[in-house]
């Protein structure tokens, strides 16, 4: 965390229950009452995974390693509050079985500035995605299949090293 | 007593979520602990043969071959993570 600012709200939560867009936006207007920009960003369940040969996904399945999870997202979090000003953070990471269609993922910035506030929504949205401890897995009409991790994942990462 | 666990498509290829292992005299690191367990678990092998990428996390946080294990550390094999 950075040493020069004052600890900011930051909230983390692995849970299977879905979350409220609305009201996690007007919680993040109510901790970072200087804020100037607050970026939010909602991740929903794909019904297809490659549009190009992906059967209907009926079900996706989500398991995490509980403790290093909440402990890798606060870290990626503070990596961004190093790099940018921020006011507050919020992460919602849903868990367990997840239908096409439902929100899977809420990310939230508050800070003075838009740039800062969408910055730093994208590098925590890019490396919850290849660093934080989660797995899915895709059920279809043939059975179930773990997802690999995607080489635009990686390269999404490349992009904010040496910057 | 060394804790394993294993998490997603790992845990399913050896059937369990974890075990309890004293610390052999020969495991000193993880890259010791994968060749341990690949010459005990015909499970473990078979997923290092196919040429599957096997992340490890030593309590709690991603470690390389060369990190150092010790007798109350908890050690995690997994795939490689895909949230959001």
């Amino acid at each position: 965390m950075a040493q020069t600012s004052a600890a900011i709200n930051v909230r983390i939560s692995v849970q299977h229950e879905d979350f409220d867009v609305g009201a996690e936006y007007r919680k993040l207007c109510a901790q970072a009452p200087g804020a100037g920009a607050v970026a939010t960003f909602c991740g929903l369940v794909r019904d297809y995974y490659d549009p190009d040969q992906g059967e209907a996904v009926r079900e996706l399945r989500l398991e995490h390693y509980p403790g290093m999870t909440e402990k890798r997202i606060g870290e990626i979090i503070a990596e961004a509050e190093d790099r940018w000003q921020l006011l507050a953070a919020r992460v919602i990471h849903r868990v367990g079985a997840l239908a096409p269609g439902e929100q899977i993922v809420f990310a939230g910035v508050a800070s003075h500035h838009r740039h800062e506030a969408f910055a730093a929504a994208g590098f925590i949205m890019d490396y919850l995605k290849s660093e934080a401890p989660f797995w899915k897995k895709q059920i279809t009409a043939s059975g179930g299949e773990w997802i690999a991790t995607r080489p635009s994942d990686a390269r999404a990462l490349r992009n904010w090293e040496g910057r | 007593m060394l804790r394993i666990r294993y998490f997603a498509s790992v845990r399913e290829a050896m059937g369990r979520e974890g075990e309890g292992m004293e610390l052999p005299a020969d495991v000193a690191t993880v890259a010791d602990l994968i060749r341990h367990l690949r010459a005990t678990h015909s499970d473990f092998d078979r997923l290092h043969a196919n040429g599957e990428t096997v992340l490890a996390a030593v309590n709690q946080t991603v470690a390389g071959p060369g990190q150092a294990l010790g007798e109350a550390d908890e050690i995690a094999f997994f795939p490689p993570m895909s949230g959001g």
